[in-house]
């Protein structure tokens, strides 16, 4: 049932607080809310993370725990974590979202073209296909008489 | 002087590498000294963190002497004009001579020593006030107008004319907009701009051009009093030879800009889920 487990190494990306956006790895577990959590290649130093500010990625580093700063950034690196999580989905739908956010009206009316365009040669793609398939049926009708 | 000509020399051959020497003798021979904030941090009102001769020190008042003017003292004596003159009597008690001053004493003081302000001390006439402009709103950018007959309409903005009202253009052709006066508070201003440098616009194109004109003829008291105001507006032809004017250079510059003309000719409007108040314009 659960795929993502809260473990030594275990990627997670930071959903609010100061540091929300952020990657951080699990480097030890404190008690039953908090970790200890490093991302030396996302800015965060190395403190106490609530969990509940966590969402775990499927990432996971090799490193034993408490490890100091500098095994985990070699780990992260090895593992290339900023080019792997950029590539996941969850990352590209926060991006998208953010642009969007950030849209001028210019760029709202340029996408509102470029989306009627996009719409229009599908519809007519589409519109190809069902005559296509209408006459078909008509001949078949035809032929059956 | 030959400090400056060999610095600005060898800024000319090497530009990306500055002594910090070299900048600092530059950097006082232009700027203006900024005034350091107070070097005495208030541990509660009235009452700072260093005595009188640790702020001395701290101000470095050592170093600081000032002198008053000396220039009454170092020049000669100006000839100052001569307080009194001699004059000769005249009149009854002729010949002689008396002695006069040149400027004389008050023949009346006023019982107030600061005289009264009026009650309309410092509030000036409208065309005395001071106009400000949003920052966001700068020669060449979109706006949305928001009130009057063309809301909603996407316009490109000229200048602040006197009385603070923006003159914005459509252009013409494009939303029919005409060379118009506009609200600066009724009115959006989008982050697009056009570039509009080098733009002349004519100079008769002022608060006095654009005002509304109204007859006032009262020389028929009855009956036909309506029937002379000129309801019906006219569009003169030197309006028409403005717009072209001042049209013809913006678009051209409008149409560099993929999509801008297209842009223009669109209204803004709010739908579902749309709040302005989230919008980034």
């Amino acid at each position: 049932v659960f795929k993502r487990f809260v473990e030594i190494g275990r990627v997670a990306f930071v959903s609010f607080g100061p540091h929300a956006g952020k990657l951080v790895a699990i480097v030890d577990v404190i008690d039953q809310n908090r970790a200890l959590v490093d991302g030396p290649c996302s800015g965060v130093r190395r403190q106490a993370m609530p969990f509940k500010c966590m969402q775990l990625t499927d990432f996971v580093l090799k490193f034993p725990h408490s490890a100091r700063q500098k095994h985990v950034r070699v780990a992260w690196e090895k593992e290339n974590i900023n080019e792997k999580w950029a590539a996941t989905r969850w990352a590209k739908k926060i991006e998208a979202r953010e642009k969007k956010a950030k849209m001028t009206d210019f760029d709202r009316y340029k996408v509102m073209k470029a989306k009627k365009m996009r719409n229009r040669i599908i519809k007519h793609e589409m519109k190809k296909l069902q005559k296509q398939a209408s006459k078909k049926g008509k001949k078949l009708q035809k032929a059956q008489k | 002087g030959e400090k400056k000509a060999g610095d600005k020399k060898a800024g000319e051959s090497k530009p990306a590498e500055k002594k910090a020497s070299q900048k600092k003798i530059r950097e006082k021979t232009r700027k203006p000294k900024k005034h350091h904030a107070s070097r005495n941090p208030v541990l509660a009102r009235g009452i700072g963190r260093y005595s009188r001769s640790a702020m001395y020190a701290r101000k470095a008042m050592y170093k600081r002497k000032y002198t008053a003017p000396e220039t009454k003292i170092e020049k000669k004596k100006k000839e100052k004009p001569p307080a009194t003159i001699t004059k000769p009597v005249g009149g009854d008690k002729n010949g002689g001579s008396r002695v006069v001053k040149v400027r004389k004493m008050p023949r009346y003081y006023p019982t107030e020593d600061v005289p009264r302000k009026l009650l309309s001390h410092g509030k000036k006439p409208f065309s005395q006030h001071k106009r400000k402009l949003r920052a966001s709103i700068t020669p060449g950018t979109v706006l949305i107008l928001l009130t009057g007959r063309h809301r909603g309409k996407r316009v490109v903005f000229l200048k602040q004319l006197a009385t603070g009202l923006l003159l914005v253009t459509g252009p013409l052709v494009i939303n029919r907009v005409p060379l118009r006066r506009a609200h600066q508070k009724f009115v959006i201003a989008t982050s697009t701009k056009v570039d509009i440098t080098g733009v002349r616009i004519p100079k008769h194109l002022t608060d006095a051009y654009f005002k509304k004109k109204r007859l006032r003829k009262p020389k028929h008291q009855e009956g036909e009093i309506f029937d002379t105001e000129k309801e019906k507006y006219e569009i003169t032809e030197q309006r028409k030879s403005d717009q072209k004017a001042v049209d013809s250079q913006i678009l051209a510059r409008i149409k560099k800009v993929p999509q801008l003309r297209g842009y223009l000719r669109s209204t803004f409007s709010l739908s579902n889920g749309v709040y302005p108040h989230k919008l980034v314009f």
